[in-house]
């Protein structure tokens, strides 16, 4: 009841002040800018050069505190040792020699020259095979489903798929071994694989991404004039030529941003690793390595912060490119 | 160099028929125009001889060829789409050579294949702009210029000149004509829906309407000689009127007793049996002159248009219409003098006509023999 009153008044309040503000500021404004008297020309011009400043005030003020803030605090906290003391570059040049935070940055490094790849081919591939066909739609929807689930989710259902029993632990239930052994071969621990586990990993990010690659690039793949495509068949050219040479070239700056948006989700990859081998047999990430260092034995801020700082500073340009990208697409 | 024979080409979707049992034969060399109403099926019978559209039953010859189950580029043929639909990642120069490049031409054939057609097209200072940074004629131009470029036997033009200005329009339908003059082999088939276009470029007219050929004939065969109600109202602007009577003389010159009153002699022959029979007269406006003696048709000018070079009189009348006219009047007849006539407002006029330019249509077919 009384946390019913109290969510109640903070709704009124909240909503109260804002009228508030918006009234007495804008209020306040005319008052020192009044639209009549010898200036009332220089007045207006004035008052309306602030005013919109006056009303995107508050949401620039919220947008500040929780997105610029924690982006300085935590560069501020890079700075400092697991107690607090100032210790300048410290966790940085700490981080350049510690084995782990190479192995990540290895890691990291492999996803992004796989994952964003590999789920934009997939996806486009899944795009180019079910435009334009009756069940397409059917087929999409199938190639979607993954989206829908949960990167931790998928990593529960992906454990199952890699699943592995030692000699006293009874048959084999996962997936793979049973097609591995239905092949003839000999069951393997698949995510205990030093090096090839981490492409078992990025399979899994794949399977999701796909589904979201497909989506954008059929919307794109429809765009196209349906007469571009038909002339280029009198022209003469066979249904690949035509995907190559007429479809891809005018919808690749789609297929950048779906390239890009993939990669600043894989350089923050995080739930599937934690979930399936949390860093271990050489499998570590980045983001992985941060929340360790964060949360996990004897916490240490400088460091986590200090690996954040080295995610922030990898994703900003992709991020950049992308957002021109996108910009360039919806011209 | 090519002709084209169509026998009982029938398109159908689902169990929707479209087009139905079309035969039609094209000779060499010759400019064919498909005219008709909208969605009459135009774009759907140009499509099927391209091979864009699935030919439902009968079959399309080139040159003695059956083609109904050649791909498209293998046909001879090059389209020009109403919409350009020119590459828009590549240069007008690849424009135009991508379909030599698909052949795997020599790159030496290639340039002057393109550089020939760029040049009689006048495109050599746009040839490496993309398609967006050109206007929309010259954007028309290098789609033609991509057809030039294939040497095709057949050209196929869909409502080419439709998305151009009034005046680019006529400007590029000349240049259209002197393309054809300039390759008197080639045989091109030619849609549109504007009459003036279908006029001025034809040699021969096909007229479409519900599902099938209205007429075939030269432009002035089907000014002259509709042969039914629809065409004669679909060619010529103002469309034709059509004043209901009953034949009332028959012999080498009819006469039609008109239901308004007046007495119209024709130089159609008809025989005993058509005596009495309930027919249309049809007049265009054009030929009406103002009569000093006997009328045809006498009312007051409602209506006044004047248009400059002509006037356009309005007078209250009955008028039947022919089936799937949509631009002929209903409720008055039209007439059509050289001149200034301002003072005709509101006056009583009595117009006739040149009894060789009169038709008569018994329901909805001409008596013409
Ligand atoms: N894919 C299709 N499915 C069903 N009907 C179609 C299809 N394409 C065209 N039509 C129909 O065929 C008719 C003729 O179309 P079209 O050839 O484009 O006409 P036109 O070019 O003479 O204006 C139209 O009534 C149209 O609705
Ligand atoms: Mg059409």
């Amino acid at each position: 009841m009384q946390q019913a009153l109290f969510a109640l008044s903070t709704i009124i309040i909240g909503v109260f002040g804002c009228v508030a503000y918006f009234y007495f500021s804008n209020l306040l404004l005319d008052r020192m800018c009044p639209a009549k008297g010898p200036n009332a020309g220089r007045n207006i011009n004035r008052a309306n050069a602030i005013r919109p400043w006056l009303f995107v005030f508050p949401a620039l003020a919220i947008l500040s505190i929780y997105l610029l803030y924690p982006v300085f605090s935590t560069a501020y906290l890079s700075l400092h040792d697991s107690g607090g003391d100032f210790i300048g570059v410290g966790n940085y040049t700490w981080l350049a020699q510690d084995e782990k935070f190479r192995e990540s940055l290895v890691n990291n490094l492999m996803w992004l020259l796989v994952v964003p790849a590999a789920s934009t081919f997939f996806g486009l591939v899944a795009a180019g095979l079910t435009d334009r066909i009756k069940w397409g739609q059917l087929a999409q929807s199938l190639v979607f489903m993954p989206m829908a689930i949960s990167f931790v989710g998928a990593a529960v259902i992906w454990k199952f798929i890699y699943d592995y029993r030692g000699d006293n632990q009874g048959e084999q239930i996962g997936l793979l071994n049973a097609l591995v052994q239905a092949f003839g071969g000999d069951p393997q621990a698949w995510i205990t694989l030093p090096f090839w586990n981490n492409f078992f990993l990025m399979a899994i990010l794949i399977w999701i991404q796909t589904g979201f690659a497909m989506v954008i690039l059929s919307a794109a793949l429809k765009g196209i004039s349906e007469e571009t495509i038909e002339a280029a068949y009198l022209d003469g050219a066979s249904p690949l030529q035509v995907f190559f040479k007429i479809k891809i070239p005018q919808i690749w700056g789609t297929i950048a941003v779906v390239w890009t948006t993939i990669t600043v989700t894989v350089l923050k990859v995080f739930d599937i690793v934690f979930a399936m081998t949390n860093g271990q047999w050489g499998t570590q990430v980045l983001a992985n390595l941060m929340y360790d260092w964060m949360f996990r034995g004897s916490p240490d801020f400088g460091r986590g912060s200090a690996i954040v700082v080295v995610i922030m500073l990898l994703v900003t340009p992709v991020m950049v490119w992308n957002i021109y990208n996108a910009h360039k697409e919806s011209r | 160099m090519a002709h084209l024979t169509l026998s009982g080409l029938t398109r159908s979707f689902g169990s929707e028929v479209i087009l139905n049992d079309i035969d039609l034969d094209i000779q060499t060399g010759e400019l064919i125009v498909f005219v008709g109403p909208s969605g009459c099926g135009k774009s759907t019978l140009l499509r099927m001889i391209a091979g864009l559209e699935k030919i439902t039953d009968g079959t399309l010859e080139i040159d003695g060829q059956v083609m109904n189950d050649i791909p498209p580029s293998q046909r001879g043929i090059a389209m020009v789409f109403q919409s350009y639909a020119l590459y828009p990642h590549m240069t007008v120069r690849d424009n135009m050579a991508f379909a030599l490049n698909i052949a795997k031409k020599p790159k030496a054939e290639i340039d002057a294949a393109v550089d020939r057609a760029a040049k009689a097209l006048q495109l050599e200072p746009y040839l490496d702009r993309l398609p967006n940074a050109l206007s929309g004629g010259q954007r028309q131009r290098v789609a033609i210029g991509r057809a030039i470029v294939r040497n095709p036997k057949v050209y196929l033009f869909d409502e080419p000149l439709s998305n151009l200005d009034a005046a680019l329009r006529v400007a590029t339908r000349i240049e259209i004509a002197q393309l054809k003059e300039a390759m008197p082999e080639s045989t091109m088939i030619y849609v549109t829906h504007d009459q003036i276009e279908a006029m001025t470029l034809a040699d021969r007219i096909v007229v479409l309407a519900n599902k099938g050929i209205a007429q075939v004939g030269s432009p002035l065969e089907l000014y002259e000689r509709p042969r039914t109600e629809f065409v004669a109202q679909f060619i010529g602007s103002p469309a034709m009127n059509l004043l209901p009577g009953k034949i009332t003389a028959t012999g080498p010159k009819t006469e039609v007793t008109l239901d308004a009153g007046g007495v119209a002699v024709t130089e159609i022959a008809t025989t005993d049996t058509d005596m009495g029979r309930a027919v249309n007269l049809g007049i265009r406006p054009e030929d009406f002159v103002i009569a000093d003696g006997d009328a045809i048709f006498e009312g007051e000018v409602e209506i006044l248009e004047a248009l400059g070079e002509v006037s356009l009189l309005y007078l209250p009348a009955n008028m039947s219409v022919g089936e799937g006219a949509v631009s002929a009047n209903q409720t008055h007849l039209i007439a059509k003098l050289p001149g200034i006539h301002d003072g005709l407002k509101g006056q009583s006029v009595c117009l006739t006509a040149d009894p060789a330019k009169l038709q008569i249509f018994a329901d909805g077919i001409t008596m013409r023999r």
